[in-house]
């Protein structure tokens, strides 16, 4: 029954008779219209009545026909440079979103928005009891809570990214089937929704900073920078994730302890720069110190943190002998009481220069971004299948 | 003046189903094709549309009918632009927006803030949101309710906001999939006033319905679907859905005079 008068074969179920009736509101007669329009006569609009025709399909190639009235194609994305600045257009809808999600994740808890606090909280407390306390791994780092704190907090910022974006265009397929917007406001959006953590678990973190001993200076204003490279860093690391997990489930799987793995290879609660295990490995170091969670953690550390930016290689001028009396026993050799030996790691050879952190910190930022942009832009109209 | 909005050219789409054999979905049968070195559990392929092709102009509204499972649904999600074609294309002007029973927006938030996102997502600006906003929450009639969740609203209420937020905004095609199935009386006629109305605003509304009645008050065309191709299309709205119900095994409508 399905092959029966299909609408492009004529002679329908339906007549002409039915087709001339009154009252429909763009009846054959204007359908001709524009049909008969770009024939060859140009001007004859009755030149063909088109009886029996069934009225939605016009003689002219369709694809013509479109072309002619400037119609697109559906489910094609759009140009890059369209694409951007649809997504600027969205802005208020990006953040929006990422504030209502915010307000959302806490209304089922009787503690409700109090948990912004207290995650990060609990968070340092357990990192602190097992590395601090039970397996004692501070030994040789200045400062070890505020130190562990620190890297905890800004690792968060990225792993918690990471893990949401790789689900996000799962999670959001009820609005993506019902609304057109540029894909790409997700993942945006919940990396802001996650800055927005950070920024409040910084209140958390200024706190244990200033309550161990250290001051506050100048060089913390260098943490706004540092969060906002890691912020672009972390956008277009989930633009890649968001597109690899949107297709197979099996990513948000493995991702969280693929993202661990990562955590204890970035120096969270160990301090890669003066690890003894380390010495003699210069490009293992080396290679760990360049990753971009090591990076953003470690310049975070040097603006938040005086005793780490006094103590890391290179804070103070090499000097060998200096430097072996810190990693033959760190825990006693950490800092002299004369000041101008200060602490006794600062005076081994850094691997990496400060300005070469900085340089790595931006190449990352930019890079992540530019290629996650571009590889989230390929997949805009597959987004949503299934 | 009849100007084409949406051109459907030949459409195919297929779509691929994982996951469909007979697998006793098991760690150890999942295991066992690994080792086999089997592809994924048997993809299967729908053909869902097969061959399509129709034209819609500006101010129509178009009714899509057929059994469960005929391609509707489908086809307005591939000519909203959410489907990509396996063949053939759909040309439309603009992006339109697809509103079914299930496209809740966002669940765990209240209808207030759905209806700013909603409006938002769609690409109103702040001032527009502010503008509108009074008009959508009274045309939803969600009344108190604005201020829960979305995911305490009765089925009705829900789409009733969803169709409020979506039709906020006069878009050049609207894909109303059964959304109104589920409203009660009093919303139907609103609804299809408002549908009336983004007719009138040169907008192409396309309606999936299983309630023939409401297809026929709404429509002033008609697609009939089977198994993915067109049996009938046309502007002889009763005349399609007569036939359409004669060849489901039922009897043409009883239709009484339409009164004023």
């Amino acid at each position: 029954m399905s092959d029966e008068g299909r609408l492009s074969g004529p002679g329908g179920l339906n007549g002409p008779g039915s087709l001339s009736g009154p009252g429909s509101l763009s009846g054959p007669g204007s359908l001709s219209g524009p049909g008969s329009l770009s024939g060859p006569g140009g001007v004859a609009v009755a030149t063909e009545p088109a009886p029996a025709r069934q009225g939605l399909l016009p003689d002219e190639p369709l694809r013509e026909l479109a072309a002619r009235y400037g119609l697109k194609p559906a489910a094609v994305r759009p140009p890059i440079l369209a694409y951007i600045r649809e997504l600027w257009q969205r802005r208020h809808f990006v953040v929006g979103f990422a504030t209502a999600r915010t307000v959302a994740m806490y209304t089922e808890a009787r503690l409700g928005q109090l948990w912004q606090i207290l995650t990060p909280l609990l968070n340092a407390a357990v990192y602190y009891l097992i590395f601090g306390v039970i397996l004692d791994t501070k030994r040789g780092v200045p400062n070890f809570i505020a130190f562990l704190v620190t890297g905890i907090f800004v690792f968060n910022f990225t792993q918690r990214s990471f893990v949401i974006a790789s689900r996000v265009i799962n999670d959001s397929l009820p609005l993506i089937r019902a609304l057109y917007f540029p894909r790409a406001s997700l993942p945006l959006g919940y990396v802001i929704i996650e800055l927005q953590q950070l920024m409040i678990s910084y209140v958390v973190l200024i706190a244990i900073v200033l309550g161990t001993g250290e001051g506050v200076t100048w060089y913390w204003l260098l943490v706004l920078p540092v969060m906002l490279l890691q912020t672009l860093f972390n956008v277009g690391a989930a633009f890649i994730l968001a597109r690899v997990g949107a297709g197979m489930d099996d990513v948000s799987q493995l991702l969280p302890f693929i993202v661990r793995t990562w955590m204890y290879t970035s120096g969270v609660m160990f301090s890669i720069q003066t690890m003894k295990t380390l010495i003699g490995h210069h490009k293992l170091s080396y290679l760990l110190q360049i990753n971009p969670a090591a990076v953003y953690i470690t310049l975070t550390r040097n603006a938040l943190l005086t005793s780490q930016r006094l103590s890391i290689p290179g804070a103070a001028p090499y000097n060998k002998h200096l430097c072996t009396l810190y990693y033959a026993d760190p825990s006693k050799f950490l800092k002299s009481d004369n000041p101008a030996i200060g602490y006794y790691s600062a005076h081994c050879a850094p691997l990496i220069s400060n300005t070469g952190l900085w340089l790595y910190a931006v190449g990352w930022a930019i890079l992540t971004l530019l290629v996650g942009f571009f590889f989230f832009w390929r997949a805009e109209a597959r987004y949503g299948r299934g | 003046m009849a100007e084409p909005m949406v051109v459907v050219d030949d459409l195919h789409v297929v779509y691929r189903v994982y996951g469909a054999s007979g697998d006793r979905g098991t760690a150890a049968t999942a295991l066992l094709r690994l080792l086999k070195r089997q592809r994924r559990p048997s993809i299967r392929e729908v053909h869902a549309l097969q061959g399509l092709s129709f034209v819609a102009y500006r101010g129509d509204a178009v009714g899509v009918i057929g059994r469960n499972g005929s391609g509707k649904s489908t086809l307005l999600r591939a000519i909203a632009g959410l489907l990509p074609a396996e063949q053939g294309s759909v040309y439309t002007d603009g992006h339109g927006a697809l509103l079914g029973v299930n496209a809740a927006l966002l669940d765990d938030l209240t209808g207030d803030r759905n209806v700013v996102l909603g409006c938002l997502a769609m690409g109103m600006s702040r001032e527009e949101v502010k503008e509108r906003y009074p008009h959508i929450v009274e045309f939803s009639g969600v009344g108190d309710f604005i201020n829960l969740p979305m995911r305490t609203y009765s089925t009705g209420m829900g789409s009733r906001l969803r169709f409020a937020i979506a039709s906020a905004k006069s878009h050049d095609v609207l894909l109303i999939d059964e959304a109104l199935a589920t409203g009660d009386a009093e919303f139907r006629v609103k609804s299809h006033a408002r549908i009336e109305e983004l007719r009138a605003l040169a907008g192409t509304v396309f309606l999936v319905a299983h309630n023939l009645g409401e297809v026929e008050a709404t429509c002033n065309r008609v697609i009939w679907l089977e198994k993915g191709q067109i049996v009938q299309a046309g502007d002889d709205v009763p005349g399609i859905i007569d036939a359409y119900l004669v060849a489901s095994g039922g009897e043409p409508r009883v239709r009484e005079p339409i009164k004023a």
